[in-house]
């Protein structure tokens, strides 16, 4: 590897792959080469269950920008979901 | 013009510990003798750039291999196997060093070889050929392409690549080729600078050759890092040093 930077967690879910669909056992998150995306270096997502093989992964590849605003939408997306599971409504947007 | 042919195949061979791994091996045909060129291939995996650069080789008048290094990864695409290493950490230094020494032992024992063998290798490739040619005796030639991470930082030091091959340096066994672009960030113009320091102090034989206008892996022909100009230029240098140093 060229940059060392790679990132797992367990994961729970399930992720589409060449082969369909698999349970997901842990989420890779790096930032080196990519293997289609045009561009020298990448952050690339990898949701994978290693117990089934190499082929049971769903990936993408973005470019740092992309990735960035990957992130901020989770944390929007994870901040209502969090607020709707407590049970309390959302405010009507005026 | 005279016929030519090549055979193309994959092969089995004894690698570290003596466990089989996958290879896939390119020669012209006829009975040789051909001196050999074994590619250990790049951190996007045992891909078809690989496959490709194999033929090349063999095009060229060489018997050449190349091992694939993620095969205890497990089998498939090679993107998917490619990431399930990645995943892992990568592959250990000394295993690799004993894939890539069962690789030049098999090309060596073919009744078509000389008994004369290069080792390249491009990006992690690069670093590992470098690591490999200060780990044997057994080769007479050794081309870095742009690999990375031979100068590793303090803090860089993960469990199966524990010491930077810079380090390694002193027990460089043949002479070395090494291709680089300036506007790299892995290796860094500054950690090609020392290196060659390394090499210089040691009294080590080596040519390093660094383009500008180009980064890192500028040979790739299908990434936005290609470079025309610099990738014929370094393809010359790279088959000039085989037949200074291999014959063919």
């Amino acid at each position: 590897m060229c940059t060392s930077i790679v990132e797992i967690v367990d994961a729970e879910g399930a992720g589409k792959g060449s082969d369909g669909w698999f349970k997901v056992s842990h989420a890779v998150v790096s930032y080196d080469h990519p293997h289609h995306a045009l561009l020298e270096d990448a952050i690339s997502l990898d949701f994978v269950n290693h117990a089934q093989g190499p082929g049971a992964r769903a990936a993408v590849e973005l470019t740092l920008d992309s990735a960035k605003a990957l992130k901020a939408a989770l944390e929007r997306a994870i901040a209502a979901a969090e607020y709707e599971e407590s049970g309390r409504r959302r405010p009507i947007a005026a | 013009m005279a016929y030519e042919g090549m055979i193309a195949e994959s092969v089995t061979i004894n690698g570290h510990n003596n466990e089989p791994i996958t290879a896939y091996m390119a020669r012209p045909l006829g009975p040789g003798p051909f001196p050999s060129v074994v590619l250990i291939h790049h951190l996007p995996g045992w891909s078809e750039w690989y496959r490709e650069a194999t033929r090349r080789f063999a095009h060229h008048g060489y018997a050449a291999i190349s091992h694939n290094l993620y095969h205890r990864v497990g089998q498939g695409n090679a993107d998917d196997v490619a990431a399930k290493a990645r995943a892992e950490g990568g592959v250990a230094d000394a295993q690799v060093i004993g894939d890539t020494e069962g690789a030049v032992q098999w090309i060596k024992a073919q009744s078509y070889t000389t008994d004369k063998v290069g080792v390249i290798g491009s990006c992690s490739g690069g670093r590992q050929a470098f690591l490999y040619a200060c780990h044997t005796k057994s080769i007479d030639a050794v081309i870095d392409l742009w690999g990375g991470r031979v100068v590793q930082e303090a803090d860089d030091r993960p469990e199966k690549q524990p010491v930077p091959p810079i380090d390694f340096t002193k027990n460089l066994s043949c002479p070395l080729l090494g291709l680089f672009g300036n506007e790299d960030r892995a290796p860094s113009p500054e950690q090609v600078d020392m290196h060659e320091a390394e090499l210089k102090k040691h009294g080590k034989s080596y040519e390093f050759h660094r383009y500008d206008g180009a980064g890192h892996g500028f040979f790739y022909y299908h990434r936005p890092m290609y470079r025309v100009e610099q990738a014929q230029d370094g393809w010359e240098k790279v088959f000039a040093f085989f037949k200074k140093h291999l014959g063919g």
